[in-house]
């Protein structure tokens, strides 16, 4: 990056180049014109019009005009900086001038397309929009992007499927990968489960599978009984400490994947819970494991715990749980009853369904039941209402068993904590956009897979283990980072007004400020993404930031309003 | 001659400034009034922007920002909307509350985007020219203006928006959350007080007046003024410049 064009005092030399963009611009807006008149403004030196500013031609007269008058800030007044404002910016760049110090106005989009039929009236506002441009030109100042180390390596939270898969798809890809679990054993709930949707296979044979390959993967280190204690640094550059059992280890990793999955809920004071003859979906699991049912008569009630006040959430595989352990206990006892009380059935895609096909076809009944008039369960029968009959029905039942969802970690409020990334109102991990970055945390580094942030099956759990592995290497496969110029920051005279009230370490969504062992407040540059959210909302003013100032945007206001600046 | 407003528009760019560009894309026609800032985040327009366009004449200023819940930078809009909902109050003390506006515009609204440039721009020639622009310049407002882009870019006005959301959802330092109405309630009196302390500051600046004087310039019962002028004297904002008499004479520090 070179900023060998600018220096404090000398005076500003401003180059405009309106650009005809064929007829789109130059069909309503006399382009020459405008190029006139753009010289008449103050620091303006230079001021020329092409047919096509961003053709092979228009940018070599940008860059010739540079050389040649000695500019050291450059407008184009084109079309929008959201698609070509790279362009010119690097040709900027070539000719020697700092990126920062060029400067887009938006005659196209915002001007002649949308007022064609006005055409004196566009080429006022279009002369005004340049006066802005060149106010705003004379503030710009240039900018230096910093470039920081990526370590090539990562940390993966939790030993689940989720995580363990996110772990060997990193290795694979060539990073040196941690494998943090709390329990003993890798596996999280795969080592309570039979066997799993949708093709029946047995959980500890997957478990077996992946887990090995994880063990004999030299590019792999796993600590299990261990906890995260502490997580300081930013994306590229994490230290982390780790405790297991009572030994402090230190690693440092590039990028980090929270995969710690979720918690069966336990329904007590639900439906008679007794964990012996009223069990829970996943305690029927065990149980079918060394098929020791005696039983005729079973049922099985749905959206127990959940999709109410307390929990509004859809636990999401718990329909699916219910048909595959209804499905293998007839497999096992054809002359099995069994009844599937359900407020809504979900079984998505064609092998879910195909399962709720073969349940219905051997003879497994369904009753729905309304959450206002949910079962009663009795001592060895339940009273469900049925809206389609209007009546009550009674059924016998030896073993009943509840389909509980999946309920956030205790432990996730301290993880957010370390990691700085935010929980939802159920205290699952919350993702930094659910459409455009679902395995992303806004916290730069840090990313999301499995029933961390929502319950899922195992299938979605790998998937994503996969997901936030892709992610996290997008900054592994890296050496450096770069890092924006246009950033908050707090400068060094401004540093006394500051009163500690710490409203922009609260503000800040991507926790890039922080405080200081001296107790001062500290932008990490790397972590700011320059919104500007803390610069307007510091009670003190003492945070400024870059590339929009109040001098440059009260100038364009200035400008506008025909007032020079005072 | 039909009167032709200024309008002066913050455009996230991110959301508005992008649906600007797609009502562009399909020639959407819309008032070649409006003028446009970009900004990356709503969240970054300050409120003496708002002010400040006031003061230079623009008849009309509008923000546009992303919809709730789609913030480019998660939660920056909702921080906009704080500080326009002071902006407003601010301004209704001088009448000037209209216009201002706030708007959600995403990058697919294009059409949306001239609708809504074209409501604006036709409320605000409806409004007539502002006070403060051409020949009818009225210079009492304008200094109440500056009295109120002063309030607003105060310490305490600007702390107390600034952390409105924190209370609301987190608590105070003592864990209490307050009530967003009780909240408002706070920032009313705040913003009256400032605004008033504000006032009599512009006036000391010129020249020593007293309590009475004061009064009589500000048209406020002289009460209201003692109580500021008690407040203005313990922060150092203001000290005794002579005494008439038995009239104590006040200028700013």
């Amino acid at each position: 990056m070179s900023i060998n064009k600018e220096s404090e005092d000398e005076p500003i030399r401003i180059g405009v180049f309106v650009c005809h963009c064929g007829t789109n611009i130059g069909g309503v807006l006399d382009c020459e014109e405008l190029a006139e008149y753009a010289a008449t403004l103050p620091n303006v030196v230079f001021s020329d019009h092409n047919l096509y500013t961003c053709a092979e031609i228009g940018l070599t007269t940008i860059k010739e005009a540079i050389e040649e008058h000695n500019l050291n800030r450059v407008i184009v007044c084109s079309c929008t900086p959201r698609t070509h404002e790279p362009l010119f910016r690097s040709i900027c760049e070539e000719a020697g001038l700092n990126k920062y110090l060029f400067s887009f106005v938006n005659i196209r989009e915002q001007c002649s397309w949308v007022h064609m039929k006005k055409p004196e009236d566009a080429f006022e506002k279009a002369k005004d929009l340049i006066k802005m441009g060149v106010a705003r030109a004379t503030k710009l100042e240039a900018l230096e992007t910093i470039v920081v180390d990526v370590d090539p390596s990562a940390l993966v939270i939790g030993g689940g499927i989720s995580g363990m898969n996110a772990a060997s798809n990193l290795s694979k890809q060539g990073f040196k990968t941690y494998l943090v679990e709390k329990e003993k054993n890798l596996g999280g709930l795969l080592n309570s489960l039979y066997r799993l949707f949708p093709n029946d296979q047995e959980s500890s044979e997957l478990l077996k599978d992946i887990e090995g390959r994880i063990q004999a993967d030299k590019n792999i280190t796993v600590y299990t009984s261990s906890m995260i204690t502490s997580i300081d640094g930013f994306v590229g550059n994490f230290e982390v400490e780790i405790n297991q059992n009572g030994n402090s280890i230190r690693i440092k990793v590039g990028a980090i994947i929270v995969a710690v999955g979720a918690t069966p809920l336990k329904p007590i004071n639900l439906f008679g819970y007794d964990g012996k003859i009223r069990i829970t979906q996943f305690e029927l699991e065990n149980v079918l494991k060394n098929y020791s049912l005696n039983t005729n008569n079973i049922v099985m009630i749905q959206c127990v715990g959940t999709r109410n006040e307390e929990r509004m959430y859809c636990s999401n595989f718990c329909c699916m749980s219910a048909l595959k352990n209804a499905l293998i206990i007839k497999e096992k006892n054809p002359d099995a009853h069994i009844a599937i009380l359900f407020r809504d059935m979900h079984t998505p895609g064609i092998a879910y369904e195909e399962y709720y096909r073969r349940a219905r076809e051997s003879g497994i009944i369904f009753i729905k039941y309304l959450p206002e008039k949910p079962p009663i369960v009795e001592e060895n029968k339940i009273k469900i209402y049925n809206e389609y009959l209007g009546t009550e029905i009674i059924i016998p039942y030896e073993l009943l068993v509840l389909s509980t969802p999946l309920i956030a970690n205790e432990d996730n409020k301290q993880i957010a904590q370390l990691l700085k990334v935010q929980l939802e109102e159920n205290n699952f991990f919350l993702e930094a956009h659910v459409k455009l970055r679902p395995n992303d945390f806004a916290t730069d580094g840090v990313y999301i897979a499995g029933s961390a942030k929502w319950p899922v099956d195992i299938t979605e759990s790998i998937s994503q283990g996969y997901a936030a592995a892709a992610r996290a290497s997008t900054i592994l496969s890296h050496d450096t980072l770069e890092v924006e110029g246009a950033i908050a920051y707090l400068p060094e005279e401004y540093k006394d007004l500051c009163r500690g009230c710490e409203i922009c370490l609260k503000l800040c969504p991507y926790k890039a400020i922080r405080k200081n062992e001296k107790d001062e407040i500290e932008i990490i540059q790397v972590l700011c993404k320059g919104c500007g959210v803390c610069v307007a909302s510091c009670p003190k003013k003492a945070i400024k930031i870059k590339h929009y100032t109040n001098e440059q945007i009260l100038s364009e206001i200035y400008a506008f309003g025909g007032i020079k600046l005072p | 001659m039909n009167f032709e407003p200024k309008i002066l528009g913050f455009l996230c760019n991110w959301c508005s400034y992008a649906g600007a560009d797609l009502a562009g894309v399909s020639r959407i026609q819309y008032p070649p009034n409006i003028r446009v800032i970009r900004v990356m985040c709503s969240g970054r327009v300050d409120p003496k922007f708002i002010f400040t366009s006031l003061q230079v004449g623009i008849d009309g200023i509008i923000v546009m920002g992303c919809h709730p819940g789609d913030c480019h930078y998660l939660e920056g809009n909702y921080e906009a909307e704080v500080k326009f909902k002071m902006v407003k109050l601010l301004l209704n003390l001088v009448d000037l509350q209209d216009r201002v506006h706030l708007e959600w515009v995403s990058a697919s609204e294009g059409v949306r985007f001239g609708e809504v440039v074209t409501n604006f721009t036709e409320s605000i020639k409806k409004l007539g020219p502002s006070p403060l622009s051409g020949e009818n310049f009225d210079q009492h407002l304008f200094e109440k203006l500056k009295a109120i882009e002063l309030a607003a870019d105060g310490e305490r006005l600007r702390a107390l928006v600034a952390r409105k959301r924190i209370i609301m959802e987190e608590g105070n330092i003592y864990g209490e959350k307050i009530s967003q109405e009780d909240l408002d309630e706070i920032l009313i009196s705040a913003i009256e007080d400032e605004f008033l302390r504000q006032q009599i500051l512009l006036k000391l600046k010129n020249e020593p007046l007293s309590v009475k004087d004061l009064s009589q310039l500000l048209n406020i019962d002289s009460s209201v003024i003692l109580k500021h002028i008690i407040s203005l004297k313990a922060r150092n904002l203001i000290d005794y410049d002579k005494i008439e008499g038995i009239t104590p004479f006040y200028q700013k520090l």
